[in-house]
């Protein structure tokens, strides 16, 4: 590692990207307001943004098996950035993009990252984008993200777009909104705890537009504590379509949780299917756990770890 | 090994009385045996099971296991002392897989190969079951076997099991009854099954009788069988 990260920063990479050094491929480390490191392919570019804060992120047509990491580190408290990242990934690619947002905060302002992740998908093309929420820090200062991602799926091409917030943000209002053409299909699939005080609000809309479309949303969340948690699911078929969301959700302590989904069909064709649950951990559940030998606690954390994998 | 004193459970039924569903059962188990508890339909077979393994606690009475009074302790404390038990129903988990029940099940880390054995032993094809999750995918008769090969897994001195032929098709049944053969005679395990199965009832060595929370009969299972399965004779024992 070229650059002089210290030991908060590096703790947050590996939590939001999994990463103990630098990744192959391309990459864009964020860290308190500056891109620190870069480095780019011959296929895929990263540009900084002239009128604003954030980057374009160039994926030629044709590249395949490619990655790139985009962590965005903030260790300094009371900081406050609003970045706009772009994604024009080309026709006939296949690439897989890490993105994340780890903060640390141990002083008493607030420090908040909003991000604005747009995706401008050609045709025939694969995308697994993958978005890592984590805070950390014992300040009084709350650890704000609200992420917003934006994605235009192209004819026949296939995202899988996989979030996870499980520990240590402070409140979060997530929104995802998708727009898909002829062929193309969407996989959703969230992973969320909150604790404490903690508020987190998950809202979908998606447009199924294109003939033959298909859009899955999975939701998994747990609250716990005196945490509170809404989920908004909205899907309109527009077109001979295929629409299902799903959230499933334990409830525990003194939280509250609502799910809200809603489904359109503006054409004969679309076919939608809404499913929500909300339930506390079914006591048979910890008794068939505690009698392998695990404790109440052991077999309470032993489900929602399962649950949330 | 077991021994239930004076074992009594009251339930409160709708009109604010109590209702009892065991009454003062004593009954002693020594080590090493296979006994299969049976008898009718409510007859507080259940219940029994989920008292020893402490699921519900006793009204009254103690239950001590190998000499030490467990009446008070908890699912956890008596599993960890030595007693397993196989659900009538299994519960579904939304996350868990075969794997990691198994490996919870075996109280360590154990390898692809020792979670296969188990899953093979109760006629489960290993490869095409150990990464699946627990969950609303699996037949009753593939849940109930890999329910029994948790216990199976677990390898305690003693198993209690609730039913283990419900929901269990014929095939796997022959298995089933080759399973508790191989566990009685392979280990020095004792075995209590809950079963109305002339199968099972017919390879144990003794078999309880009970009904209306009492029991009826008890003895060696060659003296009991033969009136059990002697229609009138039968009848006695569910008096």
């Amino acid at each position: 590692m070229d650059i002089a990260m210290d030991e908060i920063q590096k703790n947050l990479l590996e939590q939001v990207a999994g990463l103990h050094e630098m990744p192959a491929g391309a990459y864009n480390i964020r860290s308190n307001g500056q891109s620190v490191d870069r480095s780019t392919t011959a296929h895929i570019d990263i540009v900084t943004k002239e009128d604003k804060q954030g980057i374009d992120i160039i994926i030629k047509p044709g590249t395949k098996k490619e990655s790139v990491h985009i962590p965005v580190l903030l260790s300094q408290s009371g900081l406050t950035e609003m970045v706009y990242n772009d994604f024009y990934v080309g026709d006939d690619c296949d690439v897989t993009i890490v993105a994340g947002c780890g903060i640390h905060n141990s002083g008493d302002s607030d420090s908040r990252h909003d991000g604005i992740h747009s995706f401008f998908i050609g045709k025939n093309s694969h995308v697994k984008y993958v978005e890592k929420h984590y805070g950390s820090g014992d300040g009084r200062g709350e650890r704000i993200m609200n992420p917003e991602t934006v994605v235009e799926l192209g004819e026949n091409s296939f995202m899988e777009l996989e979030t996870v917030q499980i520990k240590g943000v402070d409140s979060t209002k997530r929104s995802t909104t998708a727009t898909l053409s002829d062929g193309a299909k969407l996989i959703v699939t969230e992973k969320l705890m909150t604790h404490g005080s903690q508020t987190a609000e998950t809202a979908f809309h998606v447009d199924l537009n294109g003939e033959g479309s298909s859009a899955n949303i999975i939701s998994r969340s747990v609250a716990r504590d005196d945490s509170r948690q809404l989920f908004l699911s909205k899907i309109n078929g527009n077109n001979r379509c295929a629409g299902h969301s799903e959230c499933d959700a334990i409830i525990m302590d003194r939280a509250k949780i609502s799910a809200i989904p809603e489904i359109t069909a503006n054409n004969l064709d679309a076919e939608l299917i809404h499913e929500a649950a909300i339930g506390k951990i079914a006591g048979e559940q910890i008794t068939k756990l505690m009698t392998l030998g695990l404790t109440e606690e052991e077999a309470e954390a032993q489900i929602v770890n399962g649950f949330l994998k | 090994m077991l021994e239930l004193q004076n074992l009594s459970f009251q339930v409160s039924d709708d009109a604010d009385s109590q209702k009892e569903i065991i009454k003062n059962i004593d009954l002693t188990f020594e080590d090493h045996t296979f006994i299969a508890i049976t008898g009718p339909n409510g007859g507080g077979k259940s219940t029994l099971a989920k008292l020893i393994m402490g699921i519900e606690k006793p009204t009254s009475g103690k239950i001590l296991f190998n000499g030490t009074d467990i009446t008070d302790l908890s699912i956890t404390e008596r599993a960890k002392l030595g007693i397993s038990f196989a659900f009538q129903q299994p519960v579904r988990f939304k996350g868990i897989k075969v794997r990691d029940l198994i490996t919870l099940a075996a109280g360590n880390n154990i390898n692809f190969s020792s979670a296969c054995d188990y899953l093979s032993k109760v006629g489960l094809c290993a490869r095409d079951y150990i990464n699946r999750d627990v969950d609303a995918s699996l037949s009753g008769g593939e849940l109930k076997r890999i329910e029994i090969a948790t216990i199976i897994a677990r390898n305690t001195p003693l198993a209690v099991f609730d039913e283990p032929e419900a929901g269990i098709d014929l095939w796997s049944f022959n298995n089933l009854i080759k399973v508790f053969e191989e566990l009685h005679s392979a280990t020095d395990n004792s075995l209590i099954i809950i079963s109305h199965q002339e199968r099972i009832l017919n390879i144990a060595d003794e078999i309880v009788v009970l009904a209306g929370g009492s029991v009826q009969a008890r003895g060696k299972r060659t003296d009991i069988l033969p009136e059990l399965l002697n229609g009138t004779a039968g009848c006695k024992f569910y008096k």
